[in-house]
């Protein structure tokens, strides 16, 4: 499967009559947006706000964050399953990304697992969005929706204004275009045969209501482990659906840019070669986990893999899943690395994940997420930041009276997500 | 005039007061500098002054704990110092649980910096080196040469408050505090340099070694069952309505302890779950799911055990750093021994 | 928490759906749960039903507190 990678660079968004994009400009027309969104009768209200790196601006509670894209050519449509036609599959073809601005989706808040993006100040070293120009769609659910039905109404007009900026893309011409090709696996295998060959176990969050992602539209938790050409996930075919942890919330943003997936591709021919994909889950059901850590292992085995790297989405009872998919993989006989983020408390003294094994020899930290932060005020909250002190990483009285507060870098999103995104990291002292 | 004041904590032998047999010693504090301190002071040079030294004898420490912590933070009081030091305590074990008891001590009840220095197999120093920096040194006194330019650095570090840099450079053991910094490389990439190096057989650094976690020899079995007090404790989250104490939804630092008299079952129209880990739709519908009060209470009624405890504690356990758990745990623990509780009963979600 | 209890000499059991997270942070007597959002009991098979699981699972961990163990012990069915 070979896609083509066409990136817009898109260096400001200003709202205009017609949506377009000029000289790097995306020009966005409000009201076509709003009336996108307020197609779904679940929401009662829309408000755009566009607000640039370096602003003194706070968005809050944050959802997802979404990146424009257009499937130019070679089937399917963006976002699969979800907003897109289910068939023919994605990950062929051409693909226009609108790289450098994002859709960030805001509302009050669905659980506590919501987060903050700073434009400026010191929590903004922590957080990719930070750094891309963000046109925030705000949202107000009508009364008295289940919180389940509010999560998903918010999750769909976010990726739907995404894919529609994404249209502006579509006979724009590329400031740079890379490609990506992963083949069958005999052939894959042929073609560097004196190469290690990688593969890469990609655990998706799929604890429950409010903790989904979805695959092709299925929700993961209703798949068993399955095997995904690398280039499927830049076309969309994994939406985020779930609000864990802030920081290590695995944004739709992060799934089209998944940092291992382009960390393989970048060593592919010369230090490795990458054969693939295994996308599984995390569950609730002890015999769940173990089901599909043995059906991981049973993969990569079947692969011929002589190395994996594992990420995980989440902490907690996730490390059980991570724990047992390196076990089970090592014991098979094929070398694995883990990438995830720390939780060892405010002192950094505690204990850093739930769960450990014997086999986690080799380990990328992506940093603690306990660390405790000074948010200054900031002259414009787009959002509400009624929720601070229920938020993760917030507490009881964390909120000072000019709107400044104290938090644990959790409640920023993506600050540690635990795929190895961010340079961020955490040592022994 | 010196700059920076010192005060510096000897045991008996170092302290020059005689061997065994001295070791119980009454804390004396003496204003000059003695032993290993007469090392130390020549190497900081004169804008550093060691005030006063204080001798304690091991066994005297060891058997008389907090009498003899609360003698010696009072005779240091008074001196207002800018560094607090003892030791080095090399692999002197006792010794050297009296250095990072008497360091822990001050730090938290003076707010002054100290510094102790131990052998890594010295027992003191796996019970302090989290709490206070303890400088790496050789297992006899004869190595007090080769770590001074250590203890000089840091106690000038110490005393100007400027930053101290990780264990290997600095040459104190490693405290087990994860700390974050900026990487030159991603994760993703960091990952990938690894696994090269491990498929290749090369030796590569992992980030986080795994931890070793300590084991509690399991407690006797109840004798008695008939009898037996119950108690019932939870991380599931479970509160009151309102939270009324304001337990996090994840990293939690307190504990509840809610009534759970009269009732015969958990009501949903009493208690809900802020556990920020899970779905919480079913627990929210039905407390028992977590908290069992429906059939202890039955089964307390047909005489299957004593009595129940007429109180739950809870917490929620996402996130929640293991150091907190063990504290809840402590807590816990001696709350139920003054109640005489015989079993518990301990959910998780 | 469990050791923290346990320390004192009071027998803890643990009723926890990841038994291997149980068993890292060393409980010593343990009882699988269900599932995380629902250890004991399974409101799928409607109140009754659920209940009765549940009132079973108790009874274990009652049992699993008057049997001596040396080791860490999984009870996965009933004493």
């Amino acid at each position: 499967m070979k896609l083509e990678l066409g990136k817009i660079e898109i260096r400001d968004v200003r709202f205009a009559d017609r949506t377009s994009i000029e000289d790097h400009i995306l020009f966005v027309n409000k009201r076509e947006v709003e009336e996108l969104v307020l197609e779904d009768d679940k929401i009662l209200e829309c408000h755009l706000d566009i607000t640039r790196p370096g602003e003194a601006v706070r968005i809050t509670p944050v959802k997802d964050v979404i990146e424009p894209r257009v499937k130019v050519s070679g089937g399917g449509e963006i976002f699969p399953g979800v907003i897109g036609k289910v068939s023919p599959a994605v990950g062929e073809g051409r693909t226009h990304a609108l790289e450098g601005c994002c859709v960030v989706t805001v509302g009050r808040i669905v659980g506590f697992q919501e987060g903050v993006i700073d434009m400026s100040g010191p929590a903004a070293d922590y957080c990719p969005f930070s750094k891309t120009v963000n046109l925030c769609v705000v949202i107000e659910p009508k009364e008295g929706l289940e919180i389940h039905v509010y999560e998903r109404a918010g999750r769909l007009a976010g990726l739907k204004v995404a894919a529609y900026l994404g249209e502006a893309g579509r006979c724009i011409e590329p400031d740079t275009v890379d490609v990506y090709e992963t083949k069958p696996i005999l052939q894959q295998a042929s073609e560097y045969p004196e190469l290690p060959k990688v593969g890469y176990v990609h655990m998706l969050q799929s604890q429950g209501l409010l903790h989904d992602t979805y695959y092709y539209g299925v929700d993961a938790k209703r798949f068993i482990p399955t095997f995904m050409y690398p280039t499927e996930i830049m076309d969309g075919a994994i939406v985020s659906g779930n609000c864990v942890a802030p920081c290590d919330k695995v944004t739709t943003y992060h799934h089209l840019h998944n940092p291992v997936i382009d960390e393989c591709y970048r060593r592919h021919g010369k230090e490795i070669n990458f054969m693939g994909v295994i996308l599984t889950n995390e569950n609730v059901f002890l015999a769940d986990k173990e089901r599909h850590s043995d059906m991981v292992a049973k993969l990569v085995e079947w692969l011929g893999l002589d190395g994996v790297l594992i990420t995980e989405e989440g902490y907690g009872n996730p490390d059980t899943d991570l724990m047992m998919n390196c076990r089970k993989v090592e014991r098979r006989g094929t070398k694995v690395v883990l990438i995830t983020d720390e939780f060892p408390g405010k002192d950094g003294k505690s204990q850093s994940l739930a769960d450990t094994c014997d086999e986690a020899t080799a380990l990328a930290s992506c940093g603690q997420g306990n660390m405790t932060l000074h948010f200054p005020a900031m002259d414009k909250v787009i959002g509400t930041q009624e929720y601070i002190e229920s938020q993760i990483g917030g507490w009881a009285g964390c909120v000072n009276e000019d709107g400044s507060f104290e938090a644990e870098i959790q409640i920023i999103i993506a600050s540690t997500i635990a795929n190895g995104f961010n340079r961020l990291a955490a040592k022994g002292y | 005039m010196a700059k920076y004041k010192i005060v510096h904590y000897l045991n008996q032998f170092f302290g020059g007061v005689g061997g065994e047999e001295m070791a119980g010693f009454k804390p004396e504090i003496k204003e000059e500098k003695i032993g290993p301190g007469l090392a130390v002071s020549q190497a900081l040079g004169e804008d550093y002054e060691i005030a006063a030294t204080i001798i304690c004898g091991d066994n005297y420490f060891g058997e008389n704990l907090n009498e003899a912590t609360d003698t010696i933070i009072e005779m240091i009081r008074k001196y207002e110092p800018d560094v607090f030091i003892a030791g080095p305590a090399f692999n002197a074990g006792r010794y050297g649980v009296a250095c990072g008891t008497v360091c822990k001590a001050v730090e938290e009840r003076l707010g002054i910096p100290v510094l102790t220095g131990m052998y890594e197999e010295n027992p003191g120093a796996d019970m302090f080196k989290k709490d206070v920096i303890t400088v790496r040194t050789g297992n006899s006194a004869a190595t007090l040469r080769k770590t001074l330019p250590q203890f000089v650095n840091l106690i000038k570090k110490l005393a100007e408050g400027r930053e101290i840099l990780g264990p290997s450079v600095e040459g104190y053991l490693e405290r087990g505090i994860r700390v974050n910094y900026f990487a030159e490389k991603r994760g993703a990439a960091r990952g990938m340099d690894m696994l090269i190096k491990k498929m290749a057989g090369e030796p590569f650094e992992t980030d986080l070694p795994m931890p070793k976690f300590d084991r509690v020899p399991p407690a006797a079995p109840i004798q008695d069952i008939k009898s037996a007090k119950i108690a019932i404790v939870t991380s599931g989250g479970i509160v009151p309505h309102g939270n009324p104490d304001h337990i996090e939804s994840s990293n939690a630092t307190k504990y509840g302890v809610y009534s759970i008299e009269g009732m015969d079952r958990m009501s949903s129209e009493d208690f809900t779950t802020i556990h920020g880990g899970y779905d919480r739709q079913f627990v929210m519908a039905d407390p028992n799911l977590v908290v069992p009060l429906d059939v202890l209470r039955e089964m307390e009624k047909e005489g299957e055990f004593g009595e129940l405890v007429n109180y739950f504690c809870t917490t929620t356990g996402t996130g929640t750093a293991t150091g907190s758990a063990a504290k809840f745990g402590d807590s816990i623990g001696q709350r139920f021994t003054e109640e005489h509780v015989d079993g518990v009963i301990l959910v998780s979600t | 928490m469990v050791k923290g209890i346990e320390k004192y000499g009071i027998p803890v059991v643990h009723m926890a759906t990841v038994v291997p997270i149980s068993r890292t942070i060393g409980a010593n007597r343990i009882i699988p749960g269900i599932g995380i959002p629902y250890p004991l009991g399974d409101p799928a098979q409607g109140e009754t039903d659920s209940k009765k699981i549940r009132e079973k699972m108790v009874r274990r961990a009652l049992k699993a507190l008057q049997v001596p163990v040396e080791e860490q012990t999984v009870f996965e069915k009933d004493i």
